[in-house]
C-alpha cells in the first residue's frame, strides 16, 4: 500500500507563506547570476539549459510520485528513449542502407509484433491447462527465432553499409523540434507496456520493473547498430536553431554584436544558448501550466485521493489501477519529452553516457529536495540540484587543492585527493537527500 | 564417446559458471530479503553495500600481500574477509543509526525506507569510489586452477577439457559454508528464532518480549557478512568494477522476487534459477550440439538465443513471467 510522507511524517514546521516560492526563486536566480559573474555567461548559460531539461524531467518524476506516489526508477530507460526518438525523427536517411536491409528489418519487427500478437490470443482464446501452456511457449519459441533470423539478416546488410560514418538506418529528416512530441510518444508507449505488466502489483515490484526496463533500454541502445550506431553514436543531429560558426559568418550578425562591443565568436555561442533558453523555457512553461491544471482539477484530486488512501479511492468507484497506469505513461512521456530536448541540445546520441545515478536517481533528488506533489517545487529542485551537481565538482577541486598545497609536494595524498574530487558529486548528493528527507520531509516548497 | 564430450562442453561452459555466478547472486538475494523480511523495505543500497564491502577487503588484500602475508594456493582475499565483512558491519549498523533508526521509530511507510536508501546507495557509492576509484580490479592470486582443461584432456583423452577454477570452486564452497551457517543460526538459535518471529509478525514479537534493537542489529551484521562475501567472491570470479555492483541489484532483486521476498530458502532457489536462465539463454550452444548430433544435423549458425548484452533481460523476463503468474513468487514471500 502506498502512502506518501506527510500521511506518516507530519512537518511540524509552520506553514509555507506564499512568499515563500518568490523568495527561493529570487534566490535561485541569484545563485545562477553568481556564477555567472564569477564563472562566466558561456558556463551560467550551460547550466540554465540543463537545468530547464532537468526541471522538466523532475515535472514528469513528480507527477508519477508526487501525484500519484508511484516509484518509477527506471527515468534513465525513457530519457532515453525520448533521445532515440531526435535520432529517428531528424537525421537523414541512409537511402543505401534502407535498400540494403531495411525491408528486412521491418520484416523481422512485424514477425516479433505479430509474435506478441499471437501470444496475447492464445492467452485470451484458449481453454487454462497444459495445452494452453504448451501453445504459448511454442509460438514465443517459434516467433521469436524466425522474427530473429529476418531482422539478424538484415542487421548484417545495414550495419556493413558504410560502418565508419553511418551503419544504420537513419531517420525520417524531418524538422528536428518533432522529434520532442515523438519522445514523449515512444517512452509514453514503453511505459504503457511496463505499468501494464507491473501496476497493480505492490509498490516495489514497479521499481523493480521500471529498473530493469531501463537497462534494456539502454542495452538495446548500445547494441542494436542498425538503429542509432550502439556505442558508435550517432553525431551531428539537426540542430533547431543556426549554429554558430554560421552566425559568425553572417556579417549582419557579426556587425551587431560589434555595436554592443562583443567579440563575433562569444556573441554566437551566448546568442544559441540563449536561443535554446528561450525554447526550452516555452516547453516547460507550457508542461508546467497543464500540471499545474491537472493537479487543480477534478483529475488531480482524484489522483491525490487514489495516492493518500487507495482502498477509500477504490470504496468510491475510482478505478485505482488504470488511473496509475494513465499517470505513469503521462509521467513518462514527459520524461522522454526531455529527453529529446537533451539529445538536441547536445547535437548528438551518446548511449554510453547513459548512467542511472545521474538520469535516475539525481531526477529524484530534484524531486524530493524541490517539494514532491508541488509542480513549482519539482521545477526549483530541477534547477537547485541540477545546479549544486554541476557547481561541487570545481569547488571541491578547489578545496582539495587548497588541501593539497599544504602537504608536501609529491605526496600520495595528493593524487588520491584528486580522483576523489570527481566523485564529490555523489557523496553532496546522498548528503542533501538524506538531510531533506530527514529534516524537511515535504521539500523547500511543500504541496499545500 | 561424443554425447561425453558434449557432456563435458556443457559443464565447462554453462553448468560450472552457472553455478559459481547462481551461488554470487543467492548470496546477494539472501542479504536483500532478509532486510525486506524483517526491515521491510527494499534496499536499493544494497548492490553498494557489496561493492563498499568488496572494496575494503581489496584494500585489505593489498594489505596483506605488501606485508608478504599470503594464503597458499587460497586467494589472499578471503584472509582479508573477515576484517573486511568487520568494517562493512561497523559501516552498516552506523547508517541505521544515523539513518534509518528515525524512519523505523516513526514507523514511516516502507516506500519512504526506499526512498531514504537511494541517498544511502549515493553516499555508499562515493565511499566505494573514494577508496578504491572506478577502474577494473583484479584482486585474485594463488593457484589459477583445480582442474586445468589440458590436465584433464591428457587424464581423459577427451577433446574436449574441463576446468575449474580455483575462485568457482572456492564460490561452491564458502557460499555452501555461509548458507548453512545462516540457516543454522535462523533454525537453532534463541536470537535466529527471534528474527523469524519478528519476520513473521512485529506486534506479537515485540510482545513476547523480543528487543527489536538487538534483531535489527543482527541482521545488518549477517547482511553486511553476506553482502560482503557474495561481493569478494563474484570480484574474485570476475573482477571489481563499482559500476557492475550496482548492476547486480537487478538479478539480485529479480532472484529474491522469483523466490518469494522475505523467503531466504526462496532467495537461493531464485538466484540459480535467474543465473542458469543468463547463461542458457546467452551461451551459444553450437560447440554441445556439434558433440551431440551426427555432423549433418549441425547447423550453421552458432544456436545463440541471445547476445551476452542482453543477460539483463534474461533477469527481468523471468521477473515479468514470476509477477505474471505467481505474483508471491516459487515459494511463499511476504505479500505487503
Amino acid at each position: 500500500m502506498t502512502t506518501l510522507p506527510r500521511a506518516t511524517l507530519t512537518n511540524t514546521a509552520a506553514p509555507a507563506s506564499n512568499l515563500r516560492p518568490v523568495v527561493l526563486y529570487l534566490a535561485m536566480l541569484m545563485l545562477i547570476l553568481v556564477t555567472g559573474f564569477m564563472m562566466g555567461w558561456n558556463y551560467a548559460l550551460t547550466i540554465v539549459n540543463m537545468g530547464l531539461i532537468s526541471a522538466i524531467m523532475a515535472l514528469g518524476v513528480n507527477l508519477q510520485w508526487g501525484f500519484a506516489g508511484l516509484f518509477n526508477v527506471g527515468v534513465m530507460g525513457f530519457v532515453a528513449l525520448g533521445g532515440l526518438a531526435a535520432v529517428l525523427v531528424a537525421s537523414p536517411p541512409v537511402t543505401d542502407a534502407w535498400a540494403a536491409g531495411g525491408a528486412r528489418i521491418l520484416a523481422g519487427l512485424a514477425l516479433g509484433a505479430l509474435t506478441v500478437l499471437a501470444l496475447i490470443v492464445v492467452r485470451h482464446r484458449m481453454a487454462a491447462g497444459r495445452s494452453k501452456t504448451l501453445a504459448l511457449v511454442l509460438v514465443a519459441v517459434a516467433g521469436f527465432l524466425a522474427a530473429r533470423a529476418v531482422l539478424g539478416s538484415g542487421t548484417l546488410a545495414v550495419e556493413a553499409v558504410n560502418p565508419s560514418v553511418s551503419g544504420y538506418l537513419g531517420g525520417l529528416g524531418l524538422p528536428i523540434l518533432l522529434a520532442w512530441p515523438a519522445g514523449g510518444l515512444l517512452a509514453a508507449g514503453a511505459a504503457w507496456v511496463v505499468g501494464k505488466t507491473a501496476l497493480g502489483l505492490r509498490s516495489d515490484y514497479l521499481a523493480i520493473a521500471t529498473l530493469g526496463i531501463a537497462e534494456i533500454i539502454l542495452a538495446v541502445l548500445k547494441n542494436e547498430d542498425w538503429l542509432a550506431r550502439g556505442v558508435k553514436n550517432v553525431v551531428g543531429i539537426p540542430s533547431p536553431v543556426p549554429q554558430e560558426i554560421v552566425l559568425q559568418q553572417d556579417p549582419d550578425f557579426t556587425a551587431r554584436a560589434a555595436s554592443i562591443g562583443l567579440d563575433p565568436v562569444i556573441a554566437s555561442t551566448l546568442w544559441v544558448k540563449l536561443l535554446y533558453m528561450g525554447l526550452f523555457a516555452a516547453v516547460l512553461l507550457v508542461l508546467l501550466g497543464l500540471a499545474q491544471r491537472a493537479l487543480h482539477s477534478p483529475w488531480g484530486r482524484m489522483m491525490r485521493a487514489i495516492r493518500d488512501n487507495e482502498v477509500a479511492a477504490a470504496a468510491m468507484g475510482k478505478n485505482v489501477t488504470s488511473r496509475h497506469l494513465q499517470i505513469f505513461v503521462l509521467g513518462s512521456a514527459v520524461c522522454g519529452i526531455a529527453g529529446a530536448m537533451m539529445v538536441t541540445l547536445d547535437g548528438q546520441l551518446t548511449p554510453g553516457s547513459y548512467q542511472p545515478l545521474r538520469y535516475t536517481f539525481l531526477i529524484w533528488v530534484m524531486v524530493i529536495v524541490g517539494g514532491s506533489g508541488n509542480n513549482w517545487g519539482a521545477v526549483l529542485g530541477g534547477f537547485l540540484i541540477w545546479w549544486l551537481w554541476v557547481i561541487v565538482e570545481p569547488v571541491g577541486q578547489s578545496l582539495f587543492g587548497a588541501i593539497s598545497a599544504v602537504l608536501p609536494d609529491g605526496s600520495p595524498v595528493t593524487a588520491h585527493l584528486q580522483d576523489a574530487s570527481a566523485h564529490m558529486r555523489l557523496l553532496t548528493m546522498g548528503v542533501v537527500l538524506l538531510l531533506v528527507l530527514r529534516f524537511s520531509p515535504k521539500g523547500l516548497l511543500p504541496e499545500r | 564417446m561424443d554425447l561425453l564430450n558434449a557432456l563435458v562442453a556443457f559443464l565447462n561452459f554453462v553448468f560450472i559458471p552457472a553455478a559459481a555466478y547462481g551461488a554470487q547472486l543467492a548470496l546477494g538475494a539472501l542479504g536483500a530479503t532478509l532486510i525486506y523480511g524483517i526491515l521491510r523495505f527494499s534496499n536499493f543500497a544494497h548492490g553498494e553495500t557489496m561493492a563498499f564491502g568488496t572494496a575494503v577487503t581489496i584494500l585489505l588484500t593489498f594489505g596483506l600481500q605488501a606485508m608478504g602475508l599470503t594464503f597458499g594456493p587460497l586467494p589472499t582475499a578471503l584472509l582479508a574477509l573477515p576484517m573486511g565483512i568487520a568494517l562493512t558491519s561497523l559501516l552498516v549498523l552506523g547508517t541505521d543509526r544515523v539513518v534509518y533508526r528515525f524512519y523505523r521509530e516513526a514507523r514511516a511507510a516502507p516506500v519512504i525506507l526506499v526512498v531514504v536508501s537511494m541517498g544511502v546507495m549515493f553516499i555508499m557509492s562515493a565511499l566505494t569510489r573514494f577508496l578504491v576509484g572506478v577502474e577494473d580490479i583484479q584482486f585474485t592470486d594463488g593457484a589459477r586452477f583445480v582442474i586445468n582443461a589440458r590436465d584433464f584432456r591428457e587424464w581423459s583423452g577427451l577433446e574436449e577439457g574441463l576446468a575449474l577454477r580455483t575462485t568457482q570452486l572456492i564460490t561452491l564452497v564458502v557460499a555452501g559454508l555461509a548458507v548453512a551457517a545462516l540457516f543454522w543460526f535462523l533454525n537453532r538459535t534463541r536470537t535466529g528464532k527471534s528474527m523469524r518471529a519478528f519476520s513473521d509478525n512485529e506486534d506479537l514479537a515485540l510482545l513476547s518480549g523480543i528487543n527489536p534493537n538487538r534483531v535489527v542489529a543482527v541482521t545488518w551484521i549477517i547482511v553486511a557478512a553476506l553482502a560482503t562475501t557474495a561481493g569478494v567472491l563474484y570480484g574474485l570470479d570476475k573482477s571489481f568494477k563499482a559500476f557492475t555492483y550496482f548492476q547486480l541489484l537487478l538479478p539480485i532483486f529479480a532472484a529474491a522476487v522469483v523466490g518469494g521476498l522475505g523467503n531466504p530458502l526462496g532467495a537461493i532457489a531464485g538466484g540459480f534459477v535467474i543465473a542458469f536462465s543468463e547463461v542458457v539463454v546467452t551461451y551459444a550452444w553450437k560447440q554441445v550440439v556439434a558433440y551431440a548430433l551426427p555432423g549433418e544435423w549441425v547447423p550453421a549458425s552458432l544456436l545463440q538465443l541471445m547476445s551476452t548484452e542482453y543477460k539483463f533481460a534474461v533477469s527481468f523476463a523471468i521477473l515479468i513471467l514470476v509477477l505474471l503468474f505467481k505474483p508471491t513468487g516459487l515459494f511463499k514471500g511476504q505479500s505487503v
